[in-house]
This record gives structure tokens, C-alpha cells and sequence, in this order.
């Protein structure tokens, strides 16, 4: 049997194991060995990979692999959890320039067809993208060096459109005459690193949930252009599974805000003027106050938001729902599919904290029972509880939310009166039956934990 | 017929991969993304060939860079997915 036939073999094992590592980490039971099995069959790809016939010289290969292992250890291993979309971002990124220097570096293996030439040129325009698009997501998220709002300036569509129709004019320039030698290529490397920036900039920060599982799939997608380009079927299987995966995400996170993938792609969002404006009083509770009514609950339903994130109160939260359990009440924590920064940013929050997962419930579960609900209390969230969505002349008319306001009391913890991202009004926040625990959320609620001891 | 082939095995994997991932929990959401994303990491066994190859100066230091951030992906994202995965605990306190 010759090397190559046992090197595709090794493949298949692998694309199995990838399959069925997917397909546990579908069960919070079975995930973790999902995982296991996933990374196993990662390790026969890459040592199939290694017996590839024409590698001469070992020396670079161990090189980039040391010093990636180190590099990937020590960030997954130091990084805090509530920095997690951050992390996801910056892996994201790194999959899609190794992307883009694997097409990069096929042009250079002699003679080039135009077939390959094509291939590898999608493998370096979507790994470009994912690249610097990640790149923007990270410093959204952590707000280094931009704002995490949406920017967006007039004429942006038309110098988009500009860049892209001068990125397709450069390739089809670069196959008519496919050599690594070529300026077209730069030309074209350069654009689609300048497309991802663009990309991503008009887009904000509580979209963030969307891009991230969007430029998730593009990594698998250039993973996959790179396996066309160098002939790997491995690439082609596992890079696709990558991309439907993170489309199916996409496709959740956007149905979760009923908008369109083009409309969070080219809007920015927020422009939107609210119609009218919203009269009532604002009703503030003291931390004592809030105590006396949480003492009386017999069912209670923590709400959290990227505010909880920002304020690290995850901790506080689980604590005080320990004790309100001891105190005899039934609590779970609702959780909105587009809640935080990425999707499912709260439950890898909650459960750090040691929260049970059976305690978890989504939103679709939450609101058919709300109303037996004696006290709802939001943790920074706004735009996922906002009423408004109900209505016709509101601009977030449609999205689901989880219907906090018809719950007998909420609480909204919040640092001031501002309006949520979507720059729209909270009548929840003016509501009958709602009061409102101003400062920051980690404070409140360790206040209100005192109380009880 | 290579290129045909080719798609072929595209056109199944992306329906397999509609099927595996269609209904999946909330709360596993962030661990499926950051694990299918090592998977994305596989450019890896496509980077060896022009890290190895010693084509040319250029082909090798594209292939280096590719293979470093390549494995950055790959073993990042499988240890950051464990770590998530290691902290979702069920009632019954035995960790999953």
C-alpha cells in the first residue's frame, strides 16, 4: 500500500470522526467527548497530512507548530471566560489568514492551471475577509482602538460595491495570466484584506452575535476553496461541515432579531428615529426594598444581558439565586438566543458560575409561562425585553423578546436611563409593574444578598 | 472529472452539515462555534506542502506563517472549547 493511499484513508477516519464529534457536541451530555473525538480525528488529519508527498524539509513545518501550540495553549488556557467572544474572534482570524497563505502558497507549486489558480485566488479573497473582519469584531468587542458602534458614512454601499467590483476585475486579471510573480495578486491580497475591515466596521455591537457565527462559517468556507486549490478532500469535508455549521448559526441568531442577513449586514441599525416618544414615570426601588419583594417570591426569573458580561455580575447572579432557592423560590434564568456578544455568550457565562444547565431555559419556554412569574429580574439587558417589538410603528417591530413586562414584578437593573443599541426607548422601563434598581448591576445584587444574611 | 469529484463531496458534506448541526441547544451554541472552528484549523494539513516543499523562499515563509496560525486555530480552539465545556455541570454536580 503506498503512503498516499494510507494518507486518504487516514482522512476518512478523520472526516468521521469530525462527524461525529459535531454531532455530540449537539448534547450537553455527550459534548465534551463530541469535542474529544473531534480533536482526535484533527490529530490523524495532521499527521496524514505530514506524510504529503513533496515535503523535503521539516524543519519550518515543527517550527510554525511549536510556536502555534504555545501561542494556542496559553490563550486558551489564561484567557478570562467573559473575554470569550473576543477569543472566538481572534481563532476565527487566524483560521482564515492561514487560509489565505495556503492559497497564497499553492501559486507557487510550478505550474499553475486555471482551475487551481481560481481556487486558490477564493481561498485568499475569503480567508482575507474572515481575516481582517475578525480582526474588527475583536476590536468591537473589546473596544481597542474603535468604538463598538456601528460606523457608517455616506457613500459606504457605493465605495463597498467599488472594492469589490476592483477585487473581482483583479482576479479574473490574475488567472488570465496565473503567476505568483504577478501584480494583479497583491492587488487582489490587499483588496480583500481592505473588504473585511469594511465589512464588519458598518456593523454593531449587539449584531456582534451574527458576524462571529457569520465569519465562523468563513473560515470553513476558505478552508474549504484552500482544499480545492491543493487537491485535499479532508479541507473540502471539514471546511464545509465548518461553513454550514456557522451558517445555521447565522440563520438563528438572525431569525432571533427577525431581521435579514442583509439587513444586519448593510444597515446600521439605530439610524432609525423612534415615532413617538414614550410618557410615564419611572419608578426607582432601593436595594432593601427590592429584598422585601424578592424575600416574598415564591418564582423568580433572572434576565441577563451583555450587561451582566460588562459588569461580571455572573457570580453575584448564581449566588443570589442559590439563596433565593433556599429561601423556597423557584428560579431559572431566561435566556434570549442573542443575549450578550456571541451566541450563546450567556450560558458559558452562567455556567462558569456553576449555574445547573436544567436552569436555563430558553426563550420560547419562559414566555408561555411568564405570567406566573412573581418577579423578573433583568440584568443589562434592554432590546431583548422591549415591549416596543410589539408594536407596528416601533423600529424593532417583530422581534421576539422574552415577555418580562407581563410578569407580576421586574426589576431592571441598569446604570442609567439610556436607551439600549437599537437606540429605541424601552417602555418596559415605564411600565405599571416595573421598578428600576439603579447602579451597577454587581453591586445591586451583593447588596441585596446582604440583606438576606 | 477530478473537479467534478471535487464538488461532488462538497455538495454532501454542506447537506451532512445542515443535518448534524440543525437542532442544537442554546446553551451549547459558543461551544459548537469555537469547536466547529478548530475544525476550520484543518488548513493546517494543506499548509505542510508549501512549508515543506522548499519551492521557493516565498512558498516556504507563506507555508511557516500558514502552518503557525494554523495550529494556533487548532489547538486554541479545541482547548478553549474544552475548558467551556468542562465548566457545564448538571444538576446532579457531575461535570459533563
Amino acid at each position: 500500500m503506498s503512503i498516499d493511499l494510507i494518507a486518504n484513508l487516514s482522512y476518512i477516519v478523520a472526516a468521521i470522526l469530525f462527524i461525529f464529534g459535531l454531532k455530540m457536541l449537539g448534547h450537553p451530555n455527550t459534548a465534551r467527548r463530541g469535542n474529544g473525538f473531534s480533536a482526535l480525528g484533527m490529530f490523524i488529519a495532521v499527521v496524514a497530512g505530514l506524510t504529503a508527498e513533496g515535503i523535503v524539509s521539516y524543519e519550518y513545518i515543527l517550527g510554525g507548530i511549536i510556536v502555534g501550540s504555545i501561542i494556542g495553549t496559553l490563550a486558551a488556557r489564561l484567557v478570562a471566560m467573559t473575554v470569550m467572544p473576543e477569543m472566538v474572534a481572534l481563532f476565527n482570524g487566524s483560521g482564515g489568514i492561514a487560509s489565505l497563505l495556503v492559497g497564497w502558497g499553492t501559486l507557487y507549486s510550478g505550474d499553475v492551471g486555471t482551475f487551481t489558480a481560481i481556487t486558490a485566488l477564493l481561498a485568499i479573497l475569503i480567508g482575507g475577509v474572515t481575516f481582517t473582519g475578525s480582526l474588527i469584531a475583536y476590536c468591537k468587542l473589546s473596544e481597542t482602538f474603535i468604538s463598538s458602534g456601528a460606523l457608517v458614512f455616506t457613500g459606504q454601499r457605493v465605495v463597498n460595491s467599488l472594492l469589490l467590483i476592483g477585487m473581482i476585475a483583479s482576479a479574473v486579471m490574475f488567472c488570465m495570466n496565473p503567476s505568483p510573480d504577478s501584480q494583479w495578486l497583491y492587488v487582489v491580497v490587499g483588496l480583500a484584506l481592505v473588504l473585511g475591515i469594511m465589512a464588519v466596521i458598518p456593523i454593531g455591537g449587539a449584531d456582534m452575535p451574527v458576524v462571529i457565527s457569520l465569519l465562523n462559517s468563513y473560515s470553513g468556507i476558505a478552508a474549504c476553496a484552500a482544499g480545492f486549490a491543493i487537491n485535499n478532500n479532508i479541507l473540502i469535508v471539514a471546511g464545509s461541515l465548518v461553513g454550514a455549521a456557522g451558517i445555521i448559526l447565522t440563520n438563528i441568531m438572525c431569525k432571533a432579531m427577525n431581521r435579514s442577513l442583509a439587513n444586519v449586514l448593510f444597515s446600521g441599525f439605530g439610524s432609525v428615529k423612534q415615532s413617538k416618544a414614550i410618557e410615564g414615570e419611572v419608578k426607582p426601588i432601593s436595594v432593601e426594598d427590592a429584598y422585601y419583594v424578592l424575600e416574598a417570591a415564591s418564582n423568580v426569573c433572572f434576565v441577563p444581558g451583555y450587561g451582566m458580561a460588562a459588569a461580571q455580575a455572573q457570580h453575584v447572579v448564581k449566588e443570589l439565586g442559590q439563596i433565593l432557592e433556599a429561601n423556597g423560590a423557584e428560579v431559572s434564568y431566561a435566556i434570549h438566543p442573542v443575549a450578550g456578544r456571541m451566541p450563546g455568550h450567556m450560558n458559558v457565562l452562567l455556567a462558569e458560575a456553576d449555574v445547573p444547565y436544567e436552569q436555563l431555559v430558553e426563550m420560547d419556554d419562559i414566555n408561555p409561562r411568564i405570567e406566573n412569574v412573581d418577579v423578573a429580574i433583568v440584568i443589562g439587558a434592554n432590546d431583548v425585553v422591549n415591549p416596543s417589538s410589539r408594536e407596528e410603528d416601533s423600529p424593532m417591530y417583530g422581534m421576539p423578546i422574552i415577555n418580562v413586562d407581563k410578569a407580576r414584578t421586574v426589576f431592571v437593573l441598569k446604570r442609567s436611563m439610556a436607551s439600549g443599541f437599537a437606540g429605541v426607548d424601552n417602555p418596559l422601563f415605564f411600565g405599571e409593574n416595573t421598578r428600576m434598581l439603579f447602579g451597577d448591576a454587581k453591586e445591586s445584587i451583593s447588596g441585596v444578598i446582604s440583606q438576606f444574611g | 472529472m477530478e473537479v467534478v469529484f471535487l464538488t461532488f463531496i462538497l455538495v454532501l458534506s454542506v447537506f451532512l452539515g445542515f443535518e448534524l448541526i440543525s437542532k442544537v441547544p442554546a446553551t451549547l451554541h459558543t461551544p459548537l462555534m469555537s469547536g466547529a472552528n478548530a475544525i476550520s484549523g484543518i488548513t493546517l494539513a494543506g499548509a505542510f506542502l508549501s512549508a515543506g516543499a522548499m519551492n521557493s523562499q516565498m512558498a516556504t515563509i507563506l507555508g511557516t506563517v500558514a502552518v503557525t496560525f494554523a495550529t494556533i486555530n487548532v489547538v486554541g480552539g479545541y482547548l478553549v472549547t474544552d475548558r467551556m465545556l468542562s465548566m457545564f455541570k448538571s444538576k446532579s454536580g457531575d461535570s459533563k
